[in-house]
């Protein structure tokens, strides 16, 4: 809702909906110019740094996944990789690509939720998926269904959609059986194609035009889109490797602000995610998501972010097209974990969680006790970056009757699919205005 | 014409949003859910909001702020039915190891500036609060158990949510006992059916998600798994994860830590 005339106007949005957790925006506006904008963050914070102390450096994966229930796989992910680097743990590469296997599933049932129930209703003028679904209910379903294959995969090779069960430090309890992995198949090519129809219906989309000048950071990996490894890369030559990385990402408290802000270099605001993958590494994604991306007009770049959107489903695509690969050269890796040897050290784990870089850092002791861990999740990353982008959207917005910009600066913030739960457990809740 | 559908609504404390996701999990369902209630509240799906009082209730997490415990409040007042789902909302989450942490200890260990934090001691269960009318449990809840839940509440008969314990789903499925065939150390028989035995069956000890049996009894197991070699840090630490807030689990947890010394080191994985 907005509230004020003349030189003054407020538009604040108190409880943002289709986002994953709590928060809300305000933008101030005095004399026809943006002059503070806020994404204030009301998720209240669950300390898990402090609750991984004197924790198993093994238990990490089943702790951190519960920070976030969308991405999981991503917090299992990057912890294990954290540990592994600390122990100086190597995997085997059919452990890797089963783990890539597990994160493409995750990727298709984040990104088709995010496309189809939180961000698709912007652009049709719908309040949600249900109000979409009665002008457009073949199209709810195509994106459902499209999610229902991404929790297949988790829970044939994870035991569990949510939450999945099968990921350890090493590796995975049990290899699933080759005919599990291949009864993907039929259903993926299936979404495979829905998810080139995807990028059909959101390439259509009436969307503005916004160029978010944005510094890009995402993983880079020759040969491949980057998924569960890498070093990170930005749109301005950095080239580091994922401890070094976490060494330059300096977070601040501030009373006047809601969170954690990461800064590279401690001045830098910078965006990860969909829109930083594909700047960074849209070379290495197979032909058939480079030309569906090319038939919709979407060059090798893209910095606006409410075309995000169209990004989203071009990486659809692809990870419907990488898990069929790794079905097709699918071997259950024997012994399923590679064997963990604890000793005292420090890990660094980075991986692409769907909403952007997360990267993990442990100390650990001789006996494989984690004394202190240090958990970045994507939005407390990008969330300076969001609130660039509010300050622009609602500049050039400043038009628009009072509900429809209001809508227009909720939209800009859902551009970037931002995971409140994710950064609310080390984000303050409090907004010290004056 | 007026709307005569029951109203849904579903609302969110200290959490990871899992639980409300099993909703929008049920693909084939969701739209069909979606005729047969008003979803009058949900904010992780829809920007519309429709006042109370609601019908249906669904509450996910737990009341960590002073702001929150007035929240549960109002959402009681407005719900003729309250309905807690998962973990966080029915024990605490994991987030209750909090409650076991000295004062100030887990702020000042995130935070630079702890002046900057309003949050409570303690994360506490729904209940704690605010009467419930029922806990579907689990981290996450099960999505079945959710539709058995929502369909219950619609035709106004009560819900069918097995109290049993999971060594009970491992003998429907016919998975050999990982504690008495392996010495695997498993919370199966004092753990809550409902998650259909997933890790036995992939050779993964249970590590409770659903929380306590009906009946449990967490010291014969104690005892049981320090037999087997289990050490009293790492026992407990098996017992201080997701249902800690649970006395059932958080007091064998503080017993254990209590009896026992350092910990060794890690053990798992090597032959």
């Amino acid at each position: 809702m907005t509230h004020g005339s003349g030189a003054h106007r407020t538009v604040a949005v108190d409880g943002l909906s289709r986002v994953e957790g709590e928060g809300s925006l305000r933008v101030d506006v005095r004399d026809g110019v943006v002059e503070d904008v806020a994404l204030t963050i009301f998720e209240p914070p669950r300390y898990f740094e402090a609750m991984l102390r004197g924790r198993r450096a093994t238990e990490a994966p089943d702790i951190t996944a519960r920070i976030c229930g969308i991405c999981p796989v991503a917090y299992q992910m990057s912890a294990c990789l954290a540990v592994e680097d600390a122990y100086g743990i190597g995997v085997d590469d059919r452990i890797t690509a089963l783990r890539r296997l597990l994160y493409c599933g995750e990727w298709i049932q984040s990104h088709a939720l995010h496309i189809y129930l939180l961000h698709a209703p912007d652009f049709l003028g719908c309040a949600d998926a249900v109000e979409l679904a009665e002008l457009d209910r073949a199209a709810v379903e195509r994106g459902l269904g499209i999610k229902r294959t991404g929790n297949l995969i988790m829970e044939v090779v994870g035991g569990r959609a949510i939450h999945p069960v099968n990921v350890r430090v090493g590796g995975f309890y049990r290899a699933p059986a080759p005919e599990e992995v291949a009864a993907l198949a039929e259903p993926l090519r299936r979404a495979r194609d829905a998810a080139l129809d995807t990028v059909r219906w959101v390439g259509g989309f009436e969307i503005p035009e916004v160029d978010g000048q944005y510094r890009f950071v995402a993983l880079r990996s020759t040969g491949r889109y980057p998924i569960e490894s890498g070093r990170v890369a930005s749109s301005d030559g950095l080239d580091a490797s994922p401890a070094e990385f976490a060494d330059r990402v300096v977070e601040e408290h501030v009373a006047r602000s809601t969170a954690l802000h990461a800064r590279l270099d401690g001045r830098l605001d910078y965006l990860t995610g969909p829109l930083a993958r594909y700047a960074l590494n849209s070379g290495e994604l197979p032909e058939v998501a480079r030309q569906a991306a090319a038939d919709v007009g979407l060059g090798p770049v893209c910095a606006n972010p409410f075309r995000s959107i169209v990004v989203r489903a071009v990486e659809l695509v692809f990870a419907c097209e990488e898990a069929l690969r790794l079905i097709a050269e699918y071997e259950p890796p024997e012994p399923p974990a590679s064997e963990v040897r604890p000793r005292a050290g420090i890990g660094t784990g980075a991986t692409e969680a769907p909403r952007g870089l997360l990267f993990h850092r442990y100390e650990l002791d001789e006996a494989g006790v984690i004394l202190t861990a240090r958990i970045v999740p994507p939005t407390s990353q990008n969330q300076l970056t969001i609130e660039s982008d509010l300050r622009r959207v609602a500049q050039a917005a400043l038009d628009l009757p009072d509900d429809q910009l209001a809508w227009r600066c909720e939209q800009a913030v859902r551009n970037h699919d931002p995971c409140i739960s994710c950064a609310a457990h080390f984000l303050d809740v409090t907004v010290v205005r004056g | 014409m007026t709307d005569v559908r029951p109203t849904l609504a579903v609302w969110k404390f200290a959490s990871c949003d899992g639980c409300q996701l099993s909703l929008l999990d049920c693909e084939d369902e969701l739209l069909a859910i979606a005729g047969a209630v008003r979803i009058a509240q949900f904010t992780e799906m829809s920007r519309a909001r429709v006042e109370g009082p609601y019908d249906v209730s669904l509450v996910e997490g737990s009341i960590t702020t002073a702001t929150d415990a007035g929240r549960i409040r109002e959402i009681r007042r407005s719900s003729r039915r309250l309905i807690t789902i998962g973990a966080c909302a029915s024990a605490g989450g994991i987030q209750a190891l909090r409650n076991f942490a000295q004062d100030g200890s887990y702020v000042d260990a995130v935070y630079a500036h702890p002046e900057y934090i309003s949050s409570l001691a303690s994360s506490t269960p729904i209940s704690a609060h605010v009467p419930v009318d029922l806990e579907l449990q689990g981290c996450p809840i099960d999505r079945g158990q959710l539709l058995e839940v929502i369909t219950a509440e619609l035709v106004g008969r009560k819900a069918v949510i097995p109290s049993h314990s999971v060594c009970q789903e491992c003998k429907g499925r016919g998975t050999v006992c990982l504690l008495v065939s392996g010495g695997t150390a498993c919370l199966g028989p004092v753990t809550r059916a409902g998650c259909g035995a997933l890790c036995p069956s992939i050779g993964r000890g249970c590590f409770g998600c659903f929380g306590p049996s009906e009946g449990a009894n967490p010291r014969a197991l104690s005892d049981r798994l320090l037999e087997g070699g289990t050490t009293p840090a790492d026992a407990s630490r098996l017992f201080a994860t997701f249902y800690v807030g649970n006395p059932l689990f958080g007091d064998e947890a503080v017993a254990l830590a209590r009896s026992g010394d350092p910990t060794p080191p890690d053990r798992e994985g090597q032959p």
